[in-house]
C-alpha cells in the first residue's frame, strides 16, 4: 500500500468573505465552516453556537479547555476520503494521495464535560511545551445547548464530530492547490518484505489505543476503540485519519487527531525502513478498564507480533496510572514471545521527582524511553487574550485549588499542556 | 570575590604513596593539591580551593569516627561554599570514605557537596544522599571527569537549578528531572529497538523500580463482628468536594462522616477523580464508594458495623509517594478506631 502525502504549507490565516489557499495562506469564512458543521444532526441538536478565532506562532494567545487539535487534509487520489467511517463513508484508505495543509491546525475548544481538559500557550514558558504553538491554529470553540448537562456524551460526540467537520471543511480548500513537497510511504505484503529486505529485523509498532471511557476514547474507522479486539491496519491508514481521538482529559500524554495523523512514531519506523529495520505494519490495541480486557487485548497484542513473525516491536502508550498496566502486560506478553521491545511512556514522579513514575513494573521492560515527568510544576504568565475560558483551571487534571493566581498567571503541572509528555515520542522533552 | 572551597583527596593522590602509606591521619594544607589543581584552573578564579584535606583510605575506614570529627572542624573553621571529594574513579575505600564525608559536612554543616567515582564503587551507594558525577572506572579518566566536577560545582555554588542526571553528569539520584533532548522521542526510541536488536549496548531512559509488594493480612474469621470501613481512590467526595482534592496528582486525602447516611445521591456526593468518566459515579456514588450495599450487610447482619469515617483521595496521577504517605496516616486513624478491615475501591 502506497501513500503519496503533498504538503501545502501554511503560514498564515485570515477570516475573509473567501475560502481559499493562496500564497501560503488560508483564507476562510467560518460561516462557510460553521454552516458545514451544523449539516449534522448530532451538532445541530447539541452546539448552540460557534464562535472562531486564529491564534499564530508567538501571540500572546492561550486556548483552554482545549478538546482536539485535528490537521485539515484531504484525499485527493485513491479510494475513501478523511476520517473515514465517521466523516466519510467506511472505505478502507491509505493509499492514492493527500494534500495536508501543513503548518496548521483546526482546535476545538470550550466547556466539555466533567474536568475540562488542555491548554495551549502560543507564547511563554508553556508553549516550549506543547507542539501546537508552533502552528497557526484556527480555533473553534463551542457552547453547548442547554440542559446539556444531562447528555454530555451526547454533547461530548457533537463537539467531536464538529472539530473533525471544520477540518474536512478546510482539508478541502487544498485539492486544488500544488503541493510545496511530497513524501511517499510504502509497506509491503508480509512475502513481498521478507523477499525484498532478507537480512533486516521485522519490526512492528503496537500502538496502545485509549478506551477507557468518555473523554477517554479512541475510534477507528468510527469504531468504539473499547469494543475492538487487537487487530493489525496499515500505518498510512492512519495519515488518512483512520483513528481519531476521543479524548483529552490530562492533556499532556493524550493523543489528539493531529499525533494520530502524524504519528512520529509511524514516520521513525519509515525513516528507518529498508535501512536498518523491516517495518512491518502496526497493532493496535485497546486500554480498557477491566482486568479481563486487558488481558485479552494483551494476549493479542503478544500473539500477533508472533504470527507476523516479528523480532522487534515499538510499543506506544497513552494515558498513564491504570494503562501503565496495559503497557507492561503488552511489554511482558511480547517480551516472552521473543520478540524484543522498545516502550515509549512518560512519567508521574510527583512534583519533587522523587516517587516511583510508573504504576507497574517488569525487568523485561528494559527498554524504556519518556516523555517526561507530567507531575513537574510550571508557572504559565498571564498572557494578553484567552480564547475559550479560564473557568476551569482550578480543577482540571494538573491544577489545583489557587492554580489561577489573582495576578493572571496559573501554577500548574506539565499535565495541562496539551501533547506536553505525549506517549506516541512527539516532542523532544524527557527526564532522567 | 570569588567561591571558597575546601578539597579532599586521599594519600595517592596527595603523592604520599600507595597502599604502604594508607595509614596517615587526616592533614590540612593550604590552597589545592594534586587533582584540585584541575578544578581550580577550571574554575578560573571564579571559585578557589582555600584548603585540601589529605587523609589516608586505612585511616579512614578503620578511625571513621575521629576522622570525621577531625575534617568537620577543619571544615567549618573555613565555612567554605562548597566541599568537594575525590574523584576516587574504582578505588573502593577512598570512594567509600569521598561519599561519607561528603555525607557529614553536608547534613551536620549544611553546607554544599559534591563527589566523583564510578558507577560501582561502594561509595556510590549513597548516591541518593551525595551528588556524585559519574567517572570511569580508572584515573585515567580524570581528564574528562575533572572539567564535569568543575562544571557542576560551579552550577551548585551559583545556586542554579540542577539539570537531569545526563546533562549535568551526575548519577541518578531519584529525583527525576525533566530537560529537552536532541531527537524526538519516537527518533530515539527507534534508535534504541535497532540497538537492541543486534545486541549492541543500549541505555534505557527509566530503569525499571523495585515494587513494594504488601501481602494481604490473614483473612477475618467471624465478619458479622467486624467493624468494616471503606476508603476509596475514586475521588468520592461530598457535593462540592469541600477539601478541594485535586482531579489529579492529589496533594491530600478527605475524611468525612456518613454516620446515618444509607445511600449516596447525586444531590450529596460525587466525584472528584479526572481520570475517568464522572458521569455514572456523579449520578450514584455508591458505585464507587458502596455504602448501600454495606448499610443493607449491616442490617442484615453480615457485617458487625460500617466505620462511621471513610477516607478518600484521587488516585489519577496521584505519585505513589503522596498515596503511601495518605496511607500510612489514616491507617493509623482506623487502627485506633478499632476498625478490623477495609475495603478499598479504585476506578
Amino acid at each position: 500500500m502506497k501513500l503519496e502525502l503533498g504538503y501545502i504549507h501554511i503560514k498564515d490565516i485570515q477570516f475573509s468573505k473567501e475560502n481559499k489557499v493562496e500564497n501560503s495562506t488560508l483564507y476562510v469564512d467560518p460561516e462557510t465552516v460553521k454552516a458545514f458543521m451544523y449539516e449534522d444532526d448530532d451538532v445541530k441538536a447539541w452546539v448552540k453556537d460557534f464562535t472562531f478565532d486564529v491564534a499564530r506562532p508567538g501571540e500572546s494567545v492561550r486556548i483552554t479547555p482545549v478538546k482536539d487539535v485535528i490537521e485539515p487534509r484531504v484525499k485527493v487520489e485513491g479510494p475513501g476520503g478523511m476520517f473515514p467511517g465517521v466523516i466519510s463513508k467506511v472505505d478502507t484508505v491509505g493509499s492514492g494521495k493527500t494534500h495536508v495543509l501543513r503548518g496548521m491546525a483546526v482546535v476545538t475548544a470550550g466547556k466539555i464535560v466533567g474536568f475540562q481538559e488542555g491548554i495551549i500557550d502560543m507564547t511563554g514558558p508553556g508553549a516550549q511545551y506543547t507542539p501546537f504553538s508552533k502552528l497557526n491554529n484556527f480555533v473553534v470553540v463551542a457552547e453547548p445547548v442547554e440542559g446539556y448537562q444531562d447528555h454530555k456524551h451526547e454533547y461530548e460526540h457533537a463537539v467531536r464530530i464538529a472539530g473533525l467537520r471544520a477540518a474536512v471543511c478546510i482539508g478541502e480548500l487544498g485539492r486544488n492547490v500544488t503541493p510545496d513537497e511530497t513524501e511517499s510511504f510504502e509497506t509491503l505484503g508480509i512475502k513481498e518484505g521478507i523477499e525484498k529486505y532478507p537480512d533486516l529485523p521485522r519490526v512492528g509498532y503496537v500502538h496502545m489505543l485509549q478506551s477507557q471511557g468518555l473523554l477517554h476514547d479512541t475510534y477507528v474507522y468510527g469504531v468504539d476503540a473499547k469494543r475492538t479486539l487487537t487487530t493489525i491496519i496499515n500505518p498510512t491508514e492512519t495519515m488518512d485519519g483512520a483513528i481519531i481521538s476521543g479524548n483529552c482529559v490530562s492533556a499532556c500524554d493524550k493523543n489528539t487527531t493531529y499525533h494520530h495523523q502524524n504519528n512520529p512514531v509511524v514516520k521513525a519506523l519509515f525513516e528507518a525502513h529498508g535501512k536498518t529495520l523491516n517495518y512491518v505494519c502496526n497493532i493496535i490495541t485497546n486500554e480498557n478498564v477491566y482486568l479481563a480486557d486487558k488481558q485479552r487485548s494483551s494476549d493479542w497484542a503478544s500473539k500477533l507480533c508472533r504470527l507476523l513473525d516479528l523480532d522487534g516491536a515499538m510499543v506506544s502508550q497513552e494515558g498513564f496510572g491504570n494503562p501503565d498496566t496495559d503497557l507492561i502486560m503488552n511489554c511482558k506478553k511480547i517480551e516472552q514471545q521473543g520478540v524484543k521491545t522498545v516502550i515509549i511512556t512518560d512519567e508521574y514522579a510527583g512534583q519533587d521527582g522523587k516517587s516511583q513514575s510508573l504504576a507497574d513494573a517488569d525487568p523485561l521492560a528494559d527498554a524504556v524511553v519518556t516523555g517526561g515527568n507530567a507531575n513537574e510544576v510550571i508557572v504559565l504568565p498571564k498572557l494578553d487574550k484567552v480564547i475559550g475560558m479560564l473557568d476551569y483551571v482550578d480543577v482540571i487534571a494538573g491544577g489545583h485549588a489557587g492554580s489561577l493566581r489573582p495576578d493572571g498567571s496559573i501554577e500548574v503541572e506539565l499535565q495541562v499542556i496539551t501533547g506536553a509528555t505525549n506517549e506516541m515520542g512527539f516532542n523532544t522533552l524527557s527526564a532522567r | 570575590m570569588s567561591f571558597k572551597v575546601v578539597h579532599y583527596i586521599n594519600q595517592f593522590f596527595a603523592q604520599i604513596g600507595g597502599e604502604e602509606m594508607a595509614h596517615v591521619a587526616p592533614e590540612l594544607r593550604d590552597g589545592f593539591v594534586g587533582p584540585g589543581m584541575a578544578l581550580n584552573a577550571a574554575w578560573k578564579g571564579e571559585a578557589v580551593i582555600v584548603k585540601t584535606v589529605v587523609c589516608g583510605d586505612s585511616y579512614f575506614a578503620e578511625h571513621e569516627a575521629e576522622a570525621k570529627a577531625q575534617i568537620l572542624e577543619w571544615v567549618k573553621a573555613e565555612k567554605p561554599d562548597l566541599f568537594i571529594a575525590g574523584p576516587a574513579f574504582n578505588a573502593g575505600r577512598y570512594g567509600y570514605a569521598c561519599a561519607t564525608i561528603c555525607s557529614a559536612v553536608q547534613t551536620e554543616l549544611g553546607i554544599t557537596v559534591l563527589t566523583g567515582m564510578y558507577e560501582e564503587n561502594p561509595g556510590a551507594d549513597l548516591k541518593d544522599k551525595v551528588l556524585m558525577v559519574a567517572t570511569t572506572n580508572s584515573a585515567a579518566g580524570m581528564r574528562k571527569a575533572a572539567p564535569t566536577m568543575a562544571a557542576l560545582a560551579m552550577k551548585l555554588m551559583k545556586g542554579e537549578k540542577l539539570g537531569a542526571s545526563c546533562e549535568d553528569g551526575y548519577m541518578p539520584n531519584g529525583i527525576r528531572r525533566n530537560f529537552f533532548e536532541k531527537e524526538v522521542g519516537a527518533k530515539r526510541a527507534v534508535d534504541m529497538l535497532v540497538r537492541k536488536l543486534s545486541d549492541q549496548p543500549f541505555t534505557t531512559e527509566y530503569p525499571m523500580p523495585s515494587f513494594d509488594r504488601v501481602p494481604p493480612n490473614p483473612a477475618i474469621k467471624d465478619l458479622s463482628k467486624a467493624t468494616i470501613a471503606l476508603c476509596t481512590s475514586g475521588g468520592i467526595v461530598p457535593k462540592g468536594n469541600p477539601d478541594h482534592i485535586e482531579s489529579s496528582s492529589a496533594s491530600h486525602y478527605g475524611e468525612y462522616d456518613i454516620t446515618g447516611v444509607d445511600d449516596l445521591t447525586a444531590e450529596t456526593y460525587e466525584t472528584a477523580h479526572g481520570g475517568y468518566d464522572p458521569v455514572y459515579a456523579n449520578a450514584d456514588a455508591d458505585r464507587v464508594l458502596p455504602v448501600d450495599v454495606l448499610r443493607d450487610m449491616e442490617r442484615e447482619g453480615k457485617i458487625g458495623k460500617l466505620h462511621n469515617l471513610y477516607y478518600a483521595t484521587v488516585g489519577n496521577g496521584t505519585s505513589v509517594a503522596n498515596a503511601k504517605r495518605f496511607a500510612e496516616e489514616y491507617a493509623q486513624k482506623l487502627l485506633q478506631a478499632g476498625v478490623h478491615a477495609v475495603i478499598m475501591t479504585s476506578t
